[in-house]
């Protein structure tokens, strides 16, 4: 079946991956990009889409979210996470196996990636878990789930258990070339946390989770890709301590990548007064001084995943004690808006930087298609207004998931198209 | 009135100074009605309170209710042992429940910090918090408060030192607000490991050692050695605790003043605190115990005052 030629009229073509920044005309035909800058005739057929004012820029990518199929439909769907992801601009999200039961095995791999096919949004790809069961007991069989489709692996939700389970998973992924994606979580300095630990854990009478639960980890799985030349990718930092060890670890050319979400480098720990369940995460809100550290390596590439770790839960498990409520905030809908806001329009980054950081830099570290605009290659765009403000309204989400602390918050810039394969998969009306 | 509580009394952090004072004044005519043959005024006649104590307290549910009888409201008591809550019936569930049977007021204790006000937030009726978590614990706050300045005076100025574990205490965190906003000079002294990191942030001094304590306060509060917190890891052992930090009449015989010695109950003797010190002359443990009724009287009446039904029988 071959899909009718679409044509991108006068947009910003946007793609720091090959250098291109200029207004001009993109045409998609049979799935991939046919031709690319100037002035460019349709087809006859062809569908035209005005870009006036728009970006038009390699598709946005998402390496850490949480689609909760199987186990918790209740609260998202592979369908209704996919439809949430391309609502917000993204052609590709990577989703963590911390399902239940646990994507540990290539007949559950396999099931993510089918369920992914028949939602036809977002590509969905999976994450493994490096561990049966998330457990940290036994390795999972990483050779049987890369063949059945998972591109990286994790045992996100929790950290692995054990230095030589880590080092073990650095050292076997290599055969397969894939990312060892580590949650940074000293569990024991961790527990029974509900937020950061400082002043505002002091002033609510929370337990607080110190930096250092986070740095701890960072620093042990650095070592460990030092030692092992494995691929290591350090999900959702928070704190200006392990942005001063990835920066380290790069300087002595240690294999690491790292990832931010869109929380961590515009909320501080002040959006937890008042017992804000919908403030609550893992890792925790920091502080102001985090926020910038962050920000900031982002800008120079310390960090170079913008992430979201999307994670919907039911209303009724929000609605609740602050101690006993789950950890985690939806993002895929607001990630870009919060990004413009918070790192592009104070001047911090640059358009194109953050098109790398949300795009190029993921597509590359995960080996995903898309992440570059180039004739004859895979047509995964997203359309944007990069100036566009809106107000958030968490009931209009694609997401089952309604948990966000910006509900009523004016953020910048939406996606208007976002194209997967050549299809458009969603178009705001 | 100029001087409202609003709703609820979550915590004294969110007082003013003048609200505080205004409280501690408005009991002040109720330490009296506890002492009468009959006990008991029309104040709060046809109110009803419940009692919902999700938490094991003797002290302080006593306390409240002696306080809700004496000012004539009707109360109920529900433990979380025994109702719907031991079902898996939710907290906003049980409350919005109780609630459709037309109450007025809810006294909550609870383990989880946030959830008075979590409630407050979901509920018409007022909102006491009796106790979340270790978030605050405002009317024992209030009454230590009470007895401070029936032996001190005005508050301002004087030292004031909690220890023990201040941590996990919300006993620490309402006398932190509640003393600081009345110009008091506040102090922790525990063990590090007790204690919040950034405590000095909510603007105490902090003692490594009880002998520097001592030496420094006018008064001791201190606070009740949770038994756990030895299995936890906080503390090496019981002894160990006592030998280091144990308020004992050794220790307050070489201080160079006499020391008010508080305690906000139940008591660990020969933990935190000698007997001989808790039953000694310089004790007020009883004297709290005496003020909590007025305090609690005070507070169920200025909050009943908020609401414009509850306008004809103020009169004490």
């Amino acid at each position: 079946m071959t899909t009718r030629p679409i044509l991108l009229k006068g947009g910003r073509l946007l793609d720091p991956s090959t250098q291109r920044d200029g207004v001009g005309d993109l045409l998609i035909v049979d799935g991939r990009i046919a031709a690319i800058g100037g002035n460019i005739a349709g087809p006859d057929g062809a569908e035209t889409i005005d870009c006036t004012g728009r970006v038009v820029a390699p598709g946005l990518v998402d390496v850490h979210v949480h689609l909760r199929e199987p186990g918790r439909e209740d609260v998202e769907t592979i369908a209704t996470g996919a439809a949430a992801a391309a609502a917000g601009g993204f052609t590709s999200v990577v989703a963590m196996p911390n399902t239940t039961p646990v994507t540990d095995n290539q007949a559950a791999v396999g099931f993510v990636v089918q369920k992914g096919k028949q939602a036809g949004m977002a590509r969905v790809f999976p994450y493994g878990a490096i561990s049966v069961g998330q457990r940290g007991e036994q390795l999972a069989e990483m050779g049987e789930m890369v063949a059945a489709g998972a591109v990286a692996f994790s045992d996100d939700g929790r950290p692995v258990s054990t230095a030589h389970m880590m080092r073990t998973a650095l050292e076997y992924a290599r055969t397969f070339d894939v990312v060892v994606a580590e949650h940074c979580e000293d569990m024991s300095l961790a527990h029974g946390g509900a937020m950061n630990e400082g002043r505002m854990s002091a002033k609510l009478g929370l337990k607080g989770i110190p930096d250092e639960a986070e740095e701890i980890d960072v620093i042990r799985c650095i070592l460990l890709a030092r030692r092992t030349g494995g691929k290591l990718h350090l999900c959702h930092m928070s704190t200006k301590g392990s942005v001063a060890l990835i920066r380290w670890a790069k300087q002595q050319g240690i294999a690491v990548t790292a990832e931010v979400c869109s929380h961590h480098i515009s909320l501080t720990e002040d959006a937890v007064d008042g017992y804000n369940t919908n403030a609550k995460m893992n890792p925790p809100l920091r502080t102001a001084e985090d926020v910038e550290a962050l920000q900031q390596a982002v800008k120079d590439g310390t960090i170079e995943v913008l992430a979201t770790d999307h994670a919907p839960h039911h209303y009724d498990e929000k609605e609740r004690e602050f101690p006993d409520a789950p950890n985690g905030i939806v993002g895929l809908e607001t990630a870009l808006g919060i990004n413009i806001a918070y790192l592009v329009e104070p001047g911090i980054i640059s358009l194109s930087t953050l098109i790398d950081r949300m795009s190029c830099a993921p597509a590359k570290i995960f080996k995903l298609p898309g992440g570059t605009l180039v004739t004859n290659g895979v047509a995964d765009i997203t359309v944007f207004d990069p100036k566009a403000p809106w107000v958030v309204d968490p009931t209009q989400f694609k997401s089952k998931g309604r948990n966000t602390p910006y509900g009523g918050h004016t953020l910048t810039g939406r996606a208007d198209a976002t194209i997967v394969d050549g299809r458009v998969v969603f178009r705001r009306p | 009135m100029t001087l409202s509580l609003g709703k609820d009394l979550l915590g004294l952090a969110a007082l003013s100074a003048e609200q505080i004072r205004y409280i501690l004044d408005t009991a002040e005519p109720f330490k009296e009605i506890s002492e009468r043959q009959i006990k008991k005024v029309p104040t709060l006649r046809g109110m009803t309170v419940v009692n919902l104590f999700f938490e094991p307290s003797t002290r302080t549910r006593i306390s409240f209710e002696f306080a809700e009888k004496r000012l004539s409201a009707d109360t109920v008591n529900v433990a979380s042992s025994g109702s719907s809550v031991s079902k898996g019936e939710t907290l906003v569930d049980t409350a919005r429940n109780l609630e459709a049977m037309r109450i007025d007021m809810v006294v909550i204790r609870h383990a989880s910090s946030g959830a008075a006000q979590f409630l407050a937030e979901r509920i018409e009726s007022n909102v006491i918090n009796a106790g979340d978590g270790m978030h605050e614990h405002p009317t024992q706050g209030l009454l230590d408060l009470l007895t401070l300045r029936d032996k001190l005076g005005d508050l301002a100025g004087r030292r004031v030192c909690l220890v023990g574990d201040v941590l996990h205490s919300r006993v620490a965190r309402s006398n932190i607000a509640g003393l600081t906003k009345l110009g008091a000079d506040v102090a922790v002294c525990g063990p590090r490991s007790l204690l919040p990191n950034g405590v000095e942030d909510l603007g105490v001094t902090v003692f490594d050692r009880i002998e520097e304590a001592i030496e420094w306060a006018e008064a001791l509060n201190i606070l009740r050695l949770q038994l756990e917190r030895m299995t936890a890891g906080y503390i090496p052992s019981l002894r160990e605790y006592n030998r280091v930090f144990g308020v004992t009449r050794e220790r307050l015989e070489r201080a160079p003043r006499d020391i008010l010695i508080l305690h906000p109950g139940p008591m660990n003797r020969g933990v935190e605190i000698d007997s001989d010190v808790a039953d000694g002359p310089h004790s007020v443990i009883l004297h709290q115990v005496t003020n909590g009724v007025a305090i609690r009287m005070a507070v169920l009446y200025l909050l009943a005052g908020a609401r414009p039904e509850a306008g004809t029988e103020k009169g004490v």
